[in-house]
């Protein structure tokens, strides 16, 4: 191990951060497409219109989801009991997403073959629903990690998950649920309105200013909340370079617990703010016109909130609500040390790469989507 | 205790769900390099035809590659939704390959396959074609970097069980990369997907030359298919002998079942090439080739094969030698510093995947009795007769492609490629053939696997989540039910595009646009605000 130039603590808190890095590179990449996927059948009222909204994401979006794929590898490679625990112990909501999800490549291809409206109308709601349903339930899920989750770990690490899922709709994960949507919902439209014009642009543009007032008002009450609720706190020792075992430490539930790290690291608070500021200035620059603005205050809106959830819970990952001392976190959920430090030259070697083309395929299709330009091209959707 | 129904159900989602999922992949292989070589042919003479060609064979793998996407999404989570103790037991070898699997293949080909169809009139000739290759490349290098992790699934390499994080942790990264199995699997694999795409082309081809339509665009398909088919297939039996020579160095029990050898046979083995079972389950009436067994399998003539009687008395010898190590384990549990168990373990940790196997019968594996032993040692022999069977089906139809498309390329390059129209229309009734050949291929890769999820690590039965049955219930019929009605749509909407051809040029005009191309191209100049 000698070898490996960076210690086994540094690793674990880099690949923690850069899973935050593909998260939220997901959250934004995929937001924008999952965004306007949730507003298609709202937004966009005839098949012309909705053809536009379409052909506006469908070059790009199947390289956006492959920031979620990247995402679950990651977490597979990088911190697999992680892995392992929450993708088991959500069975059925992950069944829910993964079938919404499936919709959207096929309601893509297949939608634009058939001319009859009836069969263009059912795919519209498969596609929102392929928006719609994976932008809340991956916010419900973030919700019920704030919550704790009910699994308990065996001497063996087998996890055993005791909760079903009704379970998972627990008031305070619906209200994270639907932030999750509305500032992903406020994404897409400030898309549509960059890159359209019209009565699809207004409409997406009341609908953005909407939404994104929605997310504000939500993600303030979410923060009140988690002031008043139970959080998990660490209480014993956790030695960052020990080999993983999640029973060796305690965990206790203190109330607000979810704040105790902006007050040991004050600059955490950055993420909060960026996330109410940023939704703010989108919906301001959605009232002004300002397209570019919008666009990217919403981006770096979703930037804030889901790295507020990350730092609230830092050091954990997926708190446990029956068997607290079971809960995982960076320091005793990860990789060996080797996997941690080969999966990071990988990491650094291909992401860069990835965001370099992923820009060029961006710049070629630039541009605004309009009706006259859709029907040139046989492979439009 | 483990609940076998969830257990059975688990494996029966995976391998539907896995199995769905291959249908799409061999055709996104091949068609893939199918459309390079066409486009590459559009840009070195200018004929429009190729381009007409590559557009219309993008048409479908288009369709085809939303279906890829749509299931393979499922396969990235399954492992940790169905086989969490996998995903825990092995991430930390298995996870790398598939994260770098997204990072190097996936995100390449879906991040250009959008450019494949919109960027046509966005991008000059040179640099569409280049899109085209990074897409296909794309989908080579997915295929590459998933037989490493199942190859390390078959030939655990580079890596140890550390018994204090309960699982096995990667001692060697080059050695997992480098498995002997996984290179062998890969090029096996993704010249099966290159007989997929030139078999898919060829009928598709044929039946368009057997009604008269599309005559040139169907000639010149036809013999881009016939000449990329004929490598094809002479590199899947070649390769997939290479497979079997280097399953028998780790898997021997897998090439007896396969060979439905129950007596270890002296060097040089025989190759049985039909057998029935007698009341036994034991090979009765037989047709046996002398010596070919042994020369397939240890290019020798003087190495035995061990016989499934043999292999499983060896089994009985590392059950008993894994109790001891599962014993050594708990001693380290209950007290880490014990350095008398941990000299035990050392030695003996390679066989404690095999007793694990006693886990099925009860719960301290050190205690178990002669007769649980022997049990568990009859566990590891995977089901023999469906994978005789399956094994010849795919054998005996990669044998045929051979002969197959090597009649197709000598009429090919004397030019008669539409004269013949009972070949014809046998070339379209083939056109299902590769999928039962390439099924067949994982059936055996995976079944023959049994008992073991990681061969000689991990028991399958051990690996699973625990779920309830409900679980998967509900979610084994939601797969069932979406994949049959998106497979119907599929077809139907293939056998229309089929039907109405090629397009004949790649824009049509809208009326009064005369200029439509132009006005296609990006607004470039003042993009002050996003696309304004």
């Amino acid at each position: 191990m000698s070898t490996i130039p960076l210690d086994y603590e540094t690793l674990r808190l880099i690949w923690w951060l850069l899973l935050g890095v593909l998260m939220i590179g997901f959250a934004i990449m995929g937001g924008r497409d999952l965004g306007v996927g949730t507003l298609l059948p709202f937004v966009a009222r005839t098949d012309e219109e909705r053809r536009i909204l379409l052909n506006l994401i469908g070059p790009t979006w199947e390289g956006n989801q492959v920031w979620l794929i990247l995402g679950g590898g990651a977490i597979f490679a990088a911190f697999p009991p992680l892995y392992a625990v929450s993708f088991s112990g959500f069975y059925l909501a992950m069944l829910v997403i993964l079938l919404a999800l499936i919709l959207r490549p096929v309601g893509f291809k297949f939608r634009g073959k058939v001319e009859d409206p009836r069969w263009r109308a059912t795919w519209d709601w498969g596609l929102f629903i392929g928006g719609f349903v994976p932008s809340l339930i991956m916010g419900v899920a973030v919700g019920n990690v704030l919550l704790g989750a009910p699994f308990h770990i065996d001497d063996t690490m087998r996890m055993f998950y005791t909760g079903n899922f009704f379970q998972l709709l627990m008031p305070f994960a619906l209200l994270a649920g639907l932030v999750s949507v509305g500032m992903i919902a406020t994404l897409g439209a400030t898309l549509i309105v960059g890159r359209t014009d019209g009565m699809l642009a207004e409409r997406a543009r009341r609908y953005g200013i909407w939404s994104g007032l929605a997310t504000l008002v939500l993600f303030a009450l979410g923060g009140v909340w988690v002031a008043v609720m139970n959080g998990y706190v660490v209480t014993s020792v956790i030695d960052p370079n020990a080999p993983i075992n999640p029973l060796a430490k305690t965990v206790e539930l203190v109330q607000g617990g979810w704040l105790r790290n902006y007050g040991t690291y004050p600059w955490m608070i950055a993420a909060p703010v960026i996330g109410l500021l940023g939704v703010a200035v989108a919906v301001l620059g959605l009232q002004r016109g300002l397209k570019w603005t919008a666009y990217l205050a919403a981006a770096a809106g979703i930037f804030g909130i889901v790295a507020t959830a990350g730092v609230s819970i830092f050091p954990f990952f997926l708190p446990s609500s029956t068997m607290p001392n079971a809960g995982l976190t960076l320091w005793d959920a990860s990789s060996s040390h080797l996997t941690l430090f080969v999966m990071l030259l990988a990491t650094g070697f291909f992401l860069p790469i990835i965001v370099l083309y992923t820009a060029w395929v961006f710049r070629v299709m630039r541009g605004p989507v309009t009706g006259q330009n859709l029907g040139k091209n046989p492979n439009a959707y | 205790m483990i609940d076998m129904t969830v257990v059975e159900l688990s494996r029966w989602q995976f391998a539907a769900t896995a199995m769905y999922h291959f249908i799409f992949v061999p055709l996104t292989l091949g068609l893939s390099f199918m459309m390079v070589i066409m486009e590459s042919v559009y840009v070195m003479t200018g004929r429009e035809i190729w381009r007409k060609a590559t557009l219309f064979w993008g048409t479908l793998f288009g369709v085809n590659f939303a279906m890829g996407v749509a299931t393979g999404i499922v396969m990235e989570f399954q492992f940790g939704m169905n086989w969490s103790y996998y995903s825990h037991y092995v991430g930390d070898i298995f996870g790398a390959p598939l994260a770098i699997e997204g990072l190097m293949a996936f995100f390449l080909e879906a991040t250009f396959i959008g450019l494949f169809f919109f960027g046509w009139d966005r991008l000059s000739k040179v640099g569409h074609l280049v899109v085209t290759w990074l897409t296909a490349i794309g989908a080579n290098f997915s295929a590459l970097w998933i037989l490493v992790a199942n190859g390390w699934m078959q030939n655990p390499v580079g890596s140890k069980f550390n018994p204090d994080t309960m699982r096995m942790e990667i001692t060697d990264f080059m050695a997992v990369i480098f498995n002997p199995v996984a290179q062998a699997k890969f090029v096996h694999t993704v010249s099966a997907g290159y007989l997929c795409g030139a078999v898919f082309v060829l009928s598709i081809s044929a039946l368009f030359l057997v009604k008269g339509k599309h005559v040139e665009l169907a000639k010149r398909s036809a013999v881009v298919a016939a000449s990329f088919g004929l490598a094809a297939a002479l590199s899947v039996v070649v390769l997939g002998d290479e497979s079997g020579y280097v399953a028998t160095e780790h898997q021997k029990m897998k090439i007896a079942a396969l060979e439905a050898m129950y007596h270890t046979e002296a060097a040089p083995a025989p190759w049985t090439l039909l057998a029935f079972p007698d009341e036994n389950g034991e090979p009765g009436f037989q047709i046996s080739v002398p010596w070919v067994g042994g020369l397939i399998t240890t290019r020798s003539f003087d190495q035995p094969l061990p016989g499934i009687n043999e292999l499983v008395e060896r089994a009985q010898h590392r059950i008993r030698s894994g109790m001891v190590a599962y014993q050594a384990l708990q001693e380290i549990r209950a007290d880490g510093s014990n350095a008398e168990a941990r000299a035990v373990f050392d030695e003996r940790w390679a066989d404690l995947g095999y007793g694990l196997l006693l886990k099925r019968y009860r719960d301290d594996v050190q205690n178990a009795t002669d007769e649980e032993i022997a049990m568990a040692a009859a566990d590891t022999v995977p089901g023999v007769w469906p994978l005789f069977w399956t094994f010849r089906i795919m054998m005996g139809l990669g044998f045929f492609y051979i002969a197959f498309f090597a009649l197709w390329f000598y009429r090919a390059s004397r030019g008669w490629i539409d004269t013949n129209k009972p070949l014809l229309w046998l070339t379209v009734f083939l056109l299902p053939t590769p999928w039962i050949a390439i099924e067949a291929g994982w059936f055996i890769a995976e079944f023959g696997r049994q008992p073991w999820v990681v061969e000689g690590v991990l028991p399958t039965f051990y690996a699973a989540s625990s779920l309830s049955v409900l679980d998967l219930v509900l979610s084994l019929s939601f797969f069932v039910l979406l994949y049959t009605v998106l497979f119907v749509i599929m077809v139907i909407l293939m056998v229309r595009i089929v039907r109405a051809g090629p397009k004949d040029k790649l824009f049509t005009p809208s009326e009064g646009d005369e200029d439509f191309v132009m006005a296609a191209l990006p607004a470039t100049p003042a993009t002050k605000e996003l696309g304004s």
